[in-house]
């Protein structure tokens, strides 16, 4: 198989703190890979590290062997990492359509065409009509994402990531906070996702983990822990000391 | 609504966005009108159209991009002396090439400071573009013998436009000049803000995290939208030269772009109009007062700003519903795409 997206000695300090240290990390093409760790553990840290959010301290970022550590956020975008957020990252006063739109336009490379219409060409049309009904949007895209209920905004983060139709896919917790009745949709949709695209996945909640990954990697103080396949991951005593002990009783 | 099939109902949505409203032909027809029925106002006419380009470039940057400038009058006050130099100095003598030249110069002005406001907070930017404007205004005091100094740019003289159309007294071919200019560039506003572009800045504005992480690189927006913004402040500028002949240090004041922001929260910023009203209702209030209470016409303005915000433009908005539905009523397009759709129903 070949590694799709790799950290080479990754670090990140602020200030005295290690956020991330020494983290060697391969995504394999077409992997489902979970990202696990308890909290504090430095995983939504790596998430910014490898979207160009943050500068990583030393180290290196290959996309498809192609390093990326200085690249800005947006070029990494455009080479296929693409992003969700763990906490809602969305533009209040734009509709689903619009934001999408969006998404799908910068995509096809006319997202700075200040003369046409947005939604002409029909290309970007068809796109948006595609993910608005796979992420089950239709019935409020016309509404402005400000007053959508949680778990739509929740379904169109992940739906303006997938918009960019990412070689790479992370998604940071992308269950957090759906109430117990709308997680299915989440799980649903995480699990319909195209299979040629590399899924990155931080989660906490362990079911959906199970249940999606082939691969699970474990963070702990920003250090790389363990990796394994999720059985050698649920046997292993370490990993329940330091993390599923801990949410067992939590 | 949800019957319908998504891919034209979402077609429609999108292109709907940019279709034109019955109350923007009324008012672009009344806006022609006044040149025909309002010949004895030409003078505060032409200031108004000044003044609503003007407003429409800030609109263009704060309305949309979400770039709180107080020193638009930089752009405004450059390109109004590279009119009246163009025209002192029969550099360019024909006024609408050098309107162009003028607002281009602007532009480029706008083009460098931009880089300025793209780090900060809101704050920054006000200090950043205050600060932009006040230097531009002491290095227009400072070299006097190009500017003027203090007395104003003396000697300045417009030809004819188009080596046709004489300056009146008046001010009737200042208006329609002004007015002309004023559409053309309105339009080519309301292109750039429905276009994927002006959609960009729409989600710079509400989240530069989140539009960077779709691949928007919002650095480079700003710049492009800053720089056609400080063209438009310029071309507003070069007009008031024009159609006075005259040029001076206030065109760089600070109370001029301060004044500009007044307009724009009066008018309300993001729908392109906000600009054009405020200026109507800014002109059309300092002259008023003016004649009524010669010295204290700020406190009414200053009393209508405390309302405006006391009382929301949501609720003033709300006011006008009863207009705003009517108007659709009265949309001869709306009944015959109900009709459309109804028919495409299986």
């Amino acid at each position: 198989m070949t590694v799709m997206l790799e950290t080479i000695a990754l670090e990140k300090r602020f200030g005295g703190l290690v956020a991330t240290s020494n983290v060697a990390l391969k995504v394999e093409k077409g992997a489902r890979h979970a990202l696990i760790g308890p909290n504090g553990a430095g995983k939504t840290t790596l998430i910014n590290l490898l979207t160009g959010v943050l500068r990583p301290t030393a180290g290196r970022i290959l996309l498809d062997e192609r390093d990326i550590t200085s690249l800005k956020p947006h070029s990494r975008v455009k080479l296929g990492i693409a992003r969700t957020f763990q906490i809602n990252q969305l533009f209040a006063e734009l509709t689903p359509i619009e934001t999408v739109a969006l998404a799908v336009s910068e995509r096809l490379g006319c997202g700075k065409n200040w003369w046409r219409i947005v939604g002409r060409p029909s290309q970007v049309t068809d796109e948006v009509v595609k993910i608005l009904e796979n992420f089950r949007l239709v019935d409020v895209m016309n509404e402005r994402t400000a007053i959508l209920p949680y778990g739509k905004q929740r379904l169109l983060e992940i739906a303006v990531a997938v918009a960019s139709a990412p070689r790479v896919l992370l998604l940071d917790e992308p269950a957090a906070g759906v109430p117990e009745d709308e997680r299915h949709m989440i799980l649903d949709i995480v699990a319909r996702l195209p299979g040629d695209v590399t899924v990155l996945l931080i989660e906490h909640d362990m079911d959906l983990v199970f249940q999606f990954a082939k691969w699970i990697s474990v963070l702990v103080n920003g250090v790389l822990f363990v990796e394994g396949s999720p059985e050698a991951i649920a046997r292993d005593e370490r990993v329940r000391q330091v993390y599923l002990g801990e949410t067992g009783h939590g | 609504m949800s019957q319908q099939p998504p891919g034209e109902e979402i077609a429609r949505r999108l292109v709907a966005r940019a279709s034109w409203q019955p109350l923007e032909v009324l008012f672009w027809a009344a806006a022609l009108a006044s040149i025909y029925v309002l010949p004895g106002r030409h003078l505060i006419l032409t200031e108004i159209a000044i003044l609503g380009l003007f407003a429409l470039s800030l609109d263009l940057i704060l309305g949309y991009a979400g770039i709180v400038s107080l020193g638009q009058a930089a752009f405004f006050g450059f390109g109004a002396y590279a009119a009246g130099l163009l025209a002192k100095y029969d550099l360019v003598t024909e006024p609408l090439l050098a309107l162009i030249v003028s607002g281009v110069a602007a532009a480029l002005v706008g083009f460098v400071t931009s880089f300025l406001v793209l780090r900060g907070s809101d704050l920054t930017r006000i200090m950043v573009t205050l600060g932009v404007a006040l230097v531009l205004r002491e290095i227009a005091n400072r070299y006097a013998w190009l500017t003027g100094g203090a007395d104003g740019l003396q000697g300045v003289e417009i030809k004819p436009l188009f080596g046709l159309y004489r300056f009146d007294m008046f001010g009737h071919t200042a208006f329609c000049y002004a007015l002309g200019v004023l559409i053309v560039l309105f339009l080519l506003a309301r292109r750039i803000v429905h276009s994927p572009f002006g959609l960009s800045l729409q989600s710079i504005k509400g989240n530069p995290v989140r539009a960077a992480a779709v691949g928007i690189p919002v650095n480079g927006r700003l710049v492009a939208i800053y720089t056609i913004a400080a063209g438009y402040a310029g071309v507003a500028g070069a007009l008031l030269t024009q159609t006075t002949a005259f040029t001076s240090l206030s065109v760089l004041d600070f109370e001029r772009s301060a004044d500009l922001l007044l307009v724009l929260i009066i008018g309300g910023t993001g729908y392109l109009y906000g600009g054009l009203i405020g200026a109507i209702l800014f002109k059309l209030m300092q002259d008023y007062l003016a004649a009524l209470t010669p010295q204290y016409w700020p406190f009414w303005i200053g009393l209508l700003l405390v309302a405006i915000v006391l009382i929301g433009r949501e609720r003033i908005m709300s006011w006008t519903k009863p207009i705003r539905a009517l108007a659709r009523r009265l949309d001869w397009r709306r009944s015959t795409t109900a009709v459309a759709v109804e028919g495409q129903r299986p």
